[in-house]
């Protein structure tokens, strides 16, 4: 290490973080993928893995998470373009905000009873004449509240890209003699592409490895690649197989994360949807 | 600054709605003397009575403080030190490589973080309870305070060193009388979000957490798998209001401090 005159001993706690809890637990997992229940060495986790099983789970998994991204993402960007022409828009920004700082469990238990047979949403389907449907554990519920949840985090980076763009540019557009939506469609939207990137790294990522709403609200209907680790670990108590599917998860995320391209600075932090 | 039309109000009011009725009816019917979120019978404060009457669960919440407040210290004062070895490291691979591994965990699903942890502290042997949920929140929070903390190291002009090596000052004076009074508002933003997130944290937690030890997260999990109490109803208000309290007092702070932070978000 070249450092300057000093001696870095301030660094030897941070160095110690990084080995024993960013290296050592990646490199267990992978060690513990290729152990089976007794702890002998074995690839049968992996060839459990793509059969039929757990590659209908994985591929089920990324079907809900790309909806769960798509629907957010149609969701947030009017919601963070609109947001960019209030006037007290700090504000707004941070109103939408709050309810992601509000415990991800408190929300979940909320539509626990909001989707309930006698809750307001079936009240609602009754008051149109319906009869009540059972809503909660079905995979309708889940995406809803997925796409709930996931909301504050996709406005956020597309606002603040959206907030960025020089509006002489769009001036410039409109003198030029382009329409609305001609300047929406060559100005707006590819100079905000990157705040769409990183809201979508920060959706689909949690979104497959979410295990709490799938569990709370969609009963046993949905599972996703996080339910399979969290039942192979806690549950089933097959670390071997959970390793497996935990190192498949950090290749996917890989593979997502140089998808979307290098992500603007901090903005995956706020992608703390657990 | 063009005005909203009224399509975007109504869409961005129904946005609004959306985003808050949940938390609303939850708090609505901590209120319902009647035992379920449906059909409210009458006012009663008989669901905030029982928190404060659950000497458990008080003891559970003093707990999750306990652990956020440690755990934000810890990873502040690790973070720091981090962030300012960091900046001094003249090799570039070498910087970004650190960077690098400082985001891995930032990145990584809970469920992960938690898995590994739970392989790591049985392995090395740790009990499962307070100690591992302890170290577990340090660990995941230590990123954040780094990048929290590198931007304002960043702007940092070099010149300011420069002239207190001149003056005579020794590292450690440059370290506690230059350097960290200039990066306070990085500190205090980093140190802020470690709290958020110890005290958000359910996944990481429930998988290291073992059998006698419980954050309020955890409890609530285990509550709501049970079925529908209105205690959960009072205990959610009560965390919507410390939080709402948390997250102004935060905005404000920043506010008038000046720092970047602002919402903990992207900035250009």
């Amino acid at each position: 290490m070249t450092n300057r005159s000093s001696r870095p001993w301030y660094l030897a706690p941070y160095y110690i973080w990084i080995a024993l809890f960013v290296i050592a637990p990646i490199a267990l997992v992978v060690y513990f993928s290729f152990l089976d229940l007794s702890g002998d060495f074995t690839l049968e986790n992996y060839a459990n893995f793509f059969s039929s099983t757990y590659f209908r789970m994985t591929l089920s998994s990324f079907w809900y998470a790309f909806l769960i991204t798509l629907i957010s993402v149609l969701i947030a960007y009017p919601t963070a373009y609109w947001l960019t022409k209030t006037k007290h828009k700090q504000l707004w920004l941070l109103l939408i905000i709050i309810p992601s700082w509000i415990n991800l469990l408190l929300k979940a238990y909320a539509f626990i009873g909001i989707f309930g047979l006698y809750g307001p949403a079936n009240q609602l389907i009754q008051f149109f004449g319906a009869g009540p449907l059972q809503i909660l554990f079905t995979d309708f519920s889940f995406v809803f509240v997925a796409v709930y949840i996931f909301i504050p985090f996709m406005v956020l980076p597309i606002f603040n890209s959206l907030d960025k763009i020089n509006p002489a540019l769009i001036d410039a557009s409109r003198d030029l003699g382009a329409s609305q939506w001609t300047t929406f469609r060559r100005v707006i939207f590819p100079l905000a592409i990157n705040g769409v990137k990183s809201g979508v790294q920060a959706v689909f990522i949690p979104a497959l490895s979410l295990f709490v709403i799938t569990r709370l609200i969609a009963g046993n209907k949905v599972i996703t690649l996080g339910t399979a680790i969290e039942q192979q670990f806690l549950v089933t108590q097959n670390w071997g197989m959970g390793s497996t599917i935990a190192v498949f998860l950090i290749l996917f995320m890989i593979i997502i994360m140089l998808l979307t391209g290098p992500k603007e600075k901090g903005g995956a932090l706020n992608g703390k949807a657990k | 600054m063009a005005k909203l039309s009224n399509p975007a109000k109504i869409y961005l009011a129904f946005v609004f709605f959306i985003l808050y009725a949940p938390i609303f009816y939850l708090i609505f019917y901590s209120f319902n003397s009647g035992g379920t979120m449906s059909g409210f019978e009458n006012f009663t404060w008989e669901h905030y009575a029982a928190v404060f009457n659950d000497t458990r669960l008080l003891i559970i919440v003093l707990n999750t403080v306990i652990v956020a407040l440690l755990s934000a210290l810890i990873s502040t004062a690790i973070g720091v030190l981090g962030a300012i070895g960091i900046i001094f490291l003249r090799n570039r691979k070498m910087r970004n490589a650190v960077l690098s591994l400082n985001t891995v965990l930032i990145v990584s699903p809970d469920v992960i973080i938690g898995a590994s942890f739970l392989i790591l502290f049985t392995m090395v042997g740790v009990k499962l309870g307070f100690a591992s949920v302890l170290v577990s929140h340090i660990a995941f929070s230590i990123p954040i305070v780094v990048i929290m903390v590198l931007p304002k190291l960043q702007e940092m002009s070099s010149s300011l060193i420069d002239a207190a090596t001149d003056l005579g000052a020794s590292q450690r004076d440059i370290l506690t009388r230059v350097i960290i009074p200039y990066i306070k508002p990085g500190i205090f933003a980093g140190f802020f979000l470690a709290l958020t997130y110890s005290l958000d944290d359910f996944a990481v937690t429930f998988f290291v957490t073992g059998n006698g030890f419980a954050t309020l997260s955890v409890e609530i999990y285990s509550m709501a798998r049970a079925g529908i109490t209105l205690t959960i109803n009072a205990l959610s208000a009560l965390i919507f209001v410390v939080t709402l309290g948390l997250v102004l007092g935060y905005y404000f702070f920043n506010q008038r401090s000046g720092a970047n932070a602002g919402t903990g978000g992207t900035r250009p």
